[in-house]
């Protein structure tokens, strides 16, 4: 039997047509189950007498957590400004005609971004047994400095020497990959118009390359906060090793563990958001809306975030 | 005669670009055999010539985008990438290579707008950076040439947000704001849709008027007719045919040339 037949045509009328939305009886059963899995994980964690919820109180706002989350940033902070100095060194020779330097950078990268950051830390923690006294002497001058090598690497600049180096080997990946996005065209416009290679470089070529370096090198840097926790093997008082020392004496591991996640979980949400906010700076010849820096992003970022809900 | 000096090549007076032998090989491939052509100053120049006939790669030898491997070729009787010091050609310093291209405007097929930049901090970029020119100078300038080429209304426009041929109009006006002696076009185009193409050659034939002296590698054989000084029909590398275009397309002399113009017109 045909449907159309028991339809008059003469009744039923195009502007009455109107779609019905289907079913998703998978999508509700497994919402369902989701949410029941996650009121067991909440009464389990909540009911548990080991997570020790008083405690965790007690000790996030604790003096020497606290100074923990300021040498764990000041380390992050740190670290990327040096990685980022030496692996735009790094990703310029990679790019540079001479054959020389070119291998000098692959073999840098190669060896710093292949070697465990682990490794590096603990071969740098005992560069004394190599290099026993730092001297410094020139040629006719005599000796400028000399110290033993143990005075001069304190944990800290230890941790800042290793995890830059290796650090440097991912940054000069990302740098170079932006640099090589940037079409050549702009760089030939821009030398026609009589501007020098390091002004072009400057000028042109690296704004331009920063909407391509901007993204990984914030993941690099939420990454990068997190491996610093490694320091605490060679007893740096990052956020981590300032728990560990707690809970060595009060044994409140698991409490002080989640005061640390709490921490991190922290910073990298902060990060995130300053990472969106240099990616809508760098990206604004793209989305429209006159020029003008970081109010402009701001006032973007609103905006755009109530389109999408709409 | 103790010294060389480019005048000793006897370069006819009041010539802007003068080319005699120029040759131009990438690796084994040898593009340019034997280039001779001169550009009277003030004078528009349009060069025609089948793809792979190496008219963009002259091009771009005049304001040593790329080196030459051998001949003369010289802008206001100087070469533009060397000095000529007792008979040998030295590579300039990259400074004096800056300052010397600053006076010689390119205009690409693909524009080459900065993409960071608004349209009008794209014409002040140059002026600012190279020239020393000050912010406030710098944007009374840029907007002055925005209003020549009829955007003035557009300088706060990413190019992004332009159309084809406003990018080339803002890229002729960005050209322009360093004063340039000679305007180089290198099939500018070429990349647009055909509705785009008179807007940008009207501000060609504009310029034209203002007695610039323009190089125009084109296959617009209609501008070429209306606006050029001189046709020049280029094929393997050298110059097949060069002469008055109204002429040249009424009756030329080389058979390939007539083949070329048969298939063009």
């Amino acid at each position: 039997m045909n449907p159309s037949h028991s339809v008059s045509p003469h009744r039923l009328r195009v502007e009455d047509l109107t779609v019905v939305p289907p079913r998703h009886i998978g999508l509700w059963v497994a919402t369902a189950l989701v949410l029941a899995l996650l009121a067991m994980l909440f009464w389990a964690v909540g009911t548990n007498a080991a997570f020790d919820w008083p405690a965790v109180g007690k000790y996030l706002f604790h003096r020497s957590i606290l100074r923990g989350v300021l040498n764990t940033l000041l380390l992050t902070v740190t670290i990327m400004v040096f990685a980022t100095i030496i692996g735009t060194v790094m990703a310029i020779m990679r790019l540079s005609p001479s054959r020389i330097l070119r291998t000098f950078a692959n073999a840098y990268i190669w060896f710093f971004r292949g070697a465990p950051a682990l490794i590096q830390l603990i071969f740098w923690f005992n560069l004394a047994i190599i290099m026993p006294q730092i001297t410094l002497s020139l040629p006719g001058i005599g000796t400028l400095f000399s110290a033993r090598t143990n005075d001069v690497m304190t944990p800290f600049l230890t941790a800042v020497v290793a995890l830059s180096l290796h650090e440097a080997g991912y940054m000069a990946e990302i740098i170079r990959a932006g640099i090589t996005s940037v079409p050549a065209g702009q760089t030939e416009a821009a030398s026609t118009l009589g501007m020098a290679r390091g002004r072009i470089l400057r000028r042109i070529v690296l704004p331009q390359a920063m909407r391509f370096i901007v993204p990984p090198t914030g993941n690099e840097a939420i990454n990068l906060m997190k491996a610093t926790s490694l320091v605490s093997v060679i007893a740096v008082d990052d956020l981590l090793y300032s728990a560990q020392t707690i809970y060595a004496r009060t044994f409140e591991t698991i409490p002080l563990l989640i005061v640390v996640a709490f921490w991190y979980l922290a910073m990298v949400t902060i990060m995130s958001i300053g990472q969106h906010f240099l990616e809508l700076h760098f990206n604004r010849s793209d989305s429209g809306g006159g020029g003008g820096g970081f109010r402009a992003a701001l006032r973007q970022a609103f905006s755009l975030s109530r389109g999408r809900r709409a | 005669m103790t010294t060389d000096r480019e005048q000793d090549f006897h370069v006819p007076e009041n010539t802007m670009v003068y080319a005699r032998g120029v040759r131009k090989s990438f690796g084994k491939v040898e593009v340019l055999k034997g280039v001779d052509l001169k550009v009277p100053t003030g004078s528009v120049a349009c060069i025609i010539g089948p793809s792979g006939s190496g008219k963009s790669t002259f091009l771009r030898c005049i304001n040593h985008l790329e080196d030459i491997s051998g001949g003369l070729l010289l802008v206001e009787d100087k070469f533009v990438g060397y000095d000529l010091v007792d008979g040998r050609l030295h590579v300039v310093r990259p400074a004096e290579l800056c300052r010397r291209r600053a006076d010689i405007g390119m205009v690409f097929q693909n524009f080459n707008l900065f993409g960071h930049m608004t349209a009008l901090e794209n014409l002040m970029e140059a002026p600012i950076q190279v020239r020393g020119q000050s912010r406030a100078e710098a944007r009374e300038r840029g907007m002055a040439l925005l209003e020549r080429v009829g955007l003035a209304h557009k300088a706060d426009a990413w190019p992004r947000q332009l159309s084809g041929g406003q990018q080339q109009r803002v890229a002729i006006a960005r050209a322009l704001a360093m004063d340039p002696k000679l305007l180089l076009f290198d099939e500018p185009t070429s990349a647009l849709d055909p509705e785009l193409v008179g807007e940008v050659l009207a501000v060609m034939r504009d310029l034209a008027q203002s007695g610039i002296t323009m190089i125009v590698v084109t296959h617009e054989i209609g501008f070429a007719r209306e606006v050029g000084d001189q046709l020049i029909f280029m094929d393997g590398g050298v110059v097949e045919e060069a002469g008055d275009p109204r002429e040249m397309l009424r009756d030329a002399r080389s058979e390939r040339t007539r083949a070329f113009l048969s298939h063009v017109l």
